[in-house]
């Protein structure tokens, strides 16, 4: 009997029926809209939204070890530029993407400055640049100041047609930027993305390009959040500065990818999800609803670091979308299926292909 | 103009004080504490409370006060942080974040939207002035607000230099293992020293009160302050702190000269430009931004 040696895999059986499940539920979602409400068709095109941020927030953290408290900045931008486009006579609907490309690269030179900071300097670093370029945009004679201004130019569609046009931009959005993410975490940028999580120096030692991956992740995140944010200007049609530059949305998408599993991709969607269902009954308490969320990501990261997916992943070793590897070792060569064997899981470490 | 510096100089004394807390407790345990503005705020409040219910005056009311802010320092540090900067550097901020949204928020809930001042409370202090030679008016709590930062920075970097404690907490700052084995108490240490930043950051939530208007949502605010100054004072030593103070406010108030909505503009980009030259002169990427070397004899 020649001696076992281990299987390295991309996913398990459960990935690949999950990796169907996926496709089948977007083209449920793509057709929902005839089924459900108006005001449904609002929530889930929110839900989306929240999505997005969430995965990105999460790319940026979880991936990439970049705690960010100031993403709101690219929020804010999204729905600015979206304005702004919109304002000079670009149809609003193209303007909600063009916006986002201008965030992105607006997120470069930003970039070349705060990624040489590090951990809490660079958190509270981008907060800075957030509340700069809050104030910045107040200045804009068109937003007036605090008082705002509305995406006017919308109003020229039905508010049906606004409305699924939205959904489902959303829903492309979301589906787009989930792929071109799990695509990235997936392949040899995402091995890079990860070694630099747990050890920058480890991780440059051994060729990984430390400052162009961490700027690829930064400039996707902030790309993601514009769509975001100009999808949000799109459905609520105002534009405060207050509410898009508000840091509340990072509390979002802090509590989401906590309490969801910081640094798995399925986390992110389902913080998103339990997000959103408590918004749903909790929303209108108010503070009490804030106060919880704070405490609840005061708490995961305390006693549950690894949020709810992190956890079920480390004891069952569910696998649904994985971007990483693992490796089985089988434990005798009769016993191929592996079922009883508990299965090693590298999924950190890989030499560069 | 020279009245504007003057002011300027002596706002500097108040980001003094709100910053040292920040990048004492960063030299100390590397850990930037998001809720530092928050727990300011809720100091001011817990002033407030005393003398507009007990009618006890805020400087009385400071007795009450610090040891109680010492006493959450130390269980901040005993309870939260302690426990989640074993999970790597990034999850303090996470869990501190999640601290400052808890307290702004139970505050909104507690005191409602309403803005607060204890400038009522405090007499002719908030408006009295002197007058010095040049025809310049100088407001005294200004004046006792920027001699309690020089008495303070002053009184820190003697207790770290002098005394066996300060002597200990230097040791930790510098490799907490180390220390361990010669025999410090790494815990002990870091929770005083958490204690001591929170006296700090509760006298600035006083002055806070005292010398302007504050809200339960004003602590993110006093949060970048207190880190612009901070890194603008750069890793030199407590001193720093105060010379980012003056530089921050000068800025702010440049800032305001230049456009009535431009205080806050020019503060932050006063913190960027200084940024921007500490990174391309010392290319060292930056490990302590905050740090200062609390092993400065002086």
């Amino acid at each position: 009997m020649s001696a076992a040696s281990p299987v390295i895999e991309r996913g398990t059986a459960a990935s690949r029926i999950a990796g169907c499940g996926v496709a089948i539920i977007i083209l449920l979602l793509a057709l929902a809209p005839q089924f459900l409400s108006a005001g449904a068709v609002d929530r889930m095109t929110a839900l989306f939204i929240y999505v997005i941020l969430a995965a990105m927030w999460n790319a940026l953290a979880g991936f990439g070890g970049l705690v960010s408290v100031g993403q709101q900045v690219f929020f804010g931008l999204g729905a600015y530029f979206a304005i702004r486009l919109a304002n000079a006579g670009l149809n609003p609907f193209v303007s909600l993407f063009v916006s986002a490309v201008i965030v992105g690269a607006v997120s470069w030179p930003i970039s070349l400055f705060m990624l040489r900071l590090r951990n809490g300097e660079f958190a509270i670093g981008m907060w800075v640049i957030a509340a700069l370029t809050h104030l910045l945009v107040n200045l804009d004679r068109l937003i007036q100041g605090e008082t705002g201004t509305s995406l006017i130019s919308l109003n020229v569609y039905d508010a049906s047609t606004r409305r699924l046009t939205i959904y489902w931009l959303a829903l492309a959005s979301m589906t787009a930027l989930l792929a071109v993410l799990f695509g990235l975490l997936r392949g040899s940028t995402g091995a890079a993305i990860r070694a630099i999580r747990d050890n920058e120096d480890a991780a440059a030692s051994i060729g990984v390009r430390v400052t162009g991956t961490k700027r690829l992740l930064f400039v996707l995140a902030a790309f993601g959040i514009g769509v975001a944010g100009a999808l949000w200007l799109a459905t609520s049609i105002t534009f405060q500065p207050k509410t898009y530059f508000s840091v509340q949305w990072t509390a979002y998408m802090i509590f989401i990818v906590l309490v969801g599993g910081i640094g798995t991709f399925e986390g992110a969607i389902l913080g998103a999800l339990i997000f959103f269902l408590i918004e749903t009954w909790f929303g209108g308490t108010g503070v009490w609803y804030l106060i919880g969320l704070g405490a609840t990501a005061l708490i995961f990261s305390l006693l549950l670091p690894r949020g709810l997916w992190g956890t079920l992943e480390e004891r069952f070793g569910w696998r649904l979308l994985s971007v990483g590897y693992r490796v089985r070792l089988p434990v005798n060569a009769s016993d191929t299926t592996g079922g009883t064997a508990s299965p090693a899981q590298v999924t950190t470490s890989r030499e560069k292909a | 103009m020279t009245n504007q510096i003057v002011q300027g100089i002596l706002l500097g004394g108040y980001y003094a004080l709100i910053a040292c807390g920040l990048s004492f407790m960063f030299s100390v345990m590397r850990i930037i504490n998001l809720a530092h503005g928050s727990l300011a705020v809720l100091s001011a409040f817990a002033l407030w409370l005393l003398a507009s219910r007990f009618h006890i005056p805020p400087f009385l009311g400071l007795a009450i006060v610090l040891p109680l802010m010492a006493v959450i320092g130390w269980a901040l540090q005993r309870f939260l942080l302690e426990r989640s900067a074993r999970g790597g550097a990034l999850l303090p901020i996470l869990t501190t974040f999640g601290l400052a949204i808890v307290i702004d928020n139970v505050l909104f809930e507690q005191f409602g939207a309403d803005t607060r001042s204890l400038a009522p409370f405090i007499g002719n202090l908030s408006y009295d002035s002197w007058e010095w030679p040049g025809s310049l008016y100088v407001g005294k709590l200004a004046v006792i607000i920027f001699v309690a930062a020089v008495v303070l920075l002053g009184g820190l970097q003697l207790f770290l230099t002098r005394t066996g404690l300060g002597r200990s907490i230097r040791a930790t700052s510098e490799d907490p293992d180390t220390a361990g084995l010669v025999g410090v108490d790494v815990r002990r240490a870091n929770a005083i020293a958490a204690a001591i930043a929170m006296v700090t950051v509760g006298l600035a939530g006083a002055f806070l009160g005292m010398r302007a208007t504050f809200d339960p949502y004003a602590g993110a605010t006093q949060l970048l302050f207190a880190f612009e100054a901070a890194v603008i004072g750069g890793a030199g030593s407590l001193w720093g702190t105060l010379i980012g103070g003056i530089v921050l406010a000068l800025a702010q108030t440049l800032g305001a000269k230049v456009h009535p909505q431009g205080f806050l503009i020019g503060g932050h980009v006063a913190f960027l430009i200084v940024l921007f030259i500490r990174l391309y002169t010392s290319g060292l990427g930056l490990r302590g931004l905050l740090r200062f070397s609390t092993g400065k004899v002086p």
